[in-house]
């Protein structure tokens, strides 16, 4: 998928270029966009750093573990006979607890270990909502701390580059509450 | 005032829990923070590819052209033109989504409204098409139903919120 992704790009700046005349400035954009690459890495290498051993600290002390607990009841409504189910629905918190603290890489293999047991609970065949529950959950963001994005924004001088905070809580707060209540209306249309 | 807070209170905050709780807080936090560096070693290879290639759609014009044709769609959404391409990338690749969103950032400004609502889109939604993907495919769920519409709705919603709310914030 991303190699088709990758190679539409390059065909679209090189026919777009050769079109619109811009030939050259596209030829530049090849070195000038690898450079900048290996700029931001090394710019934001800190920052992610640093969240990364305080996500680390936060696992090892339990912390985590009970943001997960608190968020628990508020999850078990969303997956009907899931929801009764202790063990999917403690992957299933410890899948959310990972998305809000940033923490990607533990978010899917603990997110898909959920999948698999609310699929299993659901009697395993078919398109359960149970498990497309958790599906479009995991497709719309609730991060608490966007660290890559302020970390980006900190390699270009930004003083204050957690400013945007807000804003991206009230966007993730709206798109997950339009993602649960669209997959609610459309499961009534959509066998 | 208070999000200047935030940040260094969540450093004490964490640190002083883990220690509380009996973790030896310094050595935990350096194997956290290698595991971050070699997180963005990881993905140094990927942005070399995907930031090139951006670059090059933007010096080749077709961004400001892509933008120019949905931009009245986009409106209605608040959304800036800048940040057209993004809404069309973001949902099919996270690393192509940072990518142009730092190349909008650097070309526009961070500080700038549409290099703030470039940030805010980026940290607001995830890449769901990828997602849906993947977990469908592990589970072997040959249909997947609404997924995809219910996803790609809520995606919309989180770019026209991004908009929305970086200009009644910084407006």
């Amino acid at each position: 998928m991303i190699s088709y992704l990758w190679l539409g790009i390059l065909v679209l700046a090189a026919a777009t270029g050769l079109l619109t005349g811009r030939i050259g400035a596209v030829s530049a954009a090849v070195t000038a966009g690898a450079g900048d690459a290996v700029t931001l890495c090394i710019s934001i290498a800190g920052i992610m750093s640093l969240w990364s051993g305080l996500m680390e600290l936060m696992e090892e002390s339990g912390l985590a573990a009970r943001i997960a607990r608190v968020l628990s009841p508020l999850l078990r409504p969303l997956f009907g006979r899931a929801g009764k189910d202790e063990a999917a629905m403690r992957a299933v918190s410890a899948n959310v607890t990972a998305n809000l603290l940033g923490l990607s890489n533990a978010a899917t293999p603990i997110g898909l270990r959920a999948a698999e047991r609310i699929y299993a609970v659901c009697g395993g065949k078919g398109s359960p909502d149970e498990v497309l529950t958790l599906v479009v959950l995991n497709s719309a963001s609730i991060q608490l701390i966007p660290s890559t994005v302020a970390a980006v924004r900190a390699s270009f001088g930004c003083a204050q580059p957690f400013d945007i905070m807000p804003a991206v809580w009230g966007a993730s707060i709206l798109s997950v509450i339009v993602v649960i209540a669209a997959a609610r209306l459309f499961a009534l249309f959509w066998p | 005032m208070m999000m200047q807070a935030v940040v260094p209170l969540l450093l004490c905050l964490i640190c002083g829990y883990a220690l509380a709780h009996g973790v030896d807080i310094f050595p935990v936090f350096l194997r956290g923070a290698r595991k971050g560096l070699e997180t963005v070693l990881q993905i140094l290879p990927t942005l070399i590819a995907l930031l090139t290639a951006v670059t090059m759609l933007r010096a080749s014009g077709f961004i400001d052209l892509a933008g120019q044709a949905v931009q009245p769609v986009l409106a209605f959404f608040g959304i800036p033109e800048e940040c057209a391409a993004l809404v069309l990338l973001k949902p099919l690749s996270g690393s192509g989504g940072l990518a142009l969103g730092t190349e909008i950032m650097k070309t526009c400004g961070v500080d700038s409204e549409a290099g703030r609502i470039a940030a805010v889109m980026l940290g607001a939604s995830e890449t769901s098409i990828y997602t849906i993907s993947m977990y469908c495919g592990y589970l072997s769920m040959g249909r997947t139903r609404y997924a995809i519409p219910a996803a790609l709705l809520a995606d919309l919603t989180a770019f026209a919120a991004s908009a929305y709310f970086v200009r009644i914030l910084f407006g």
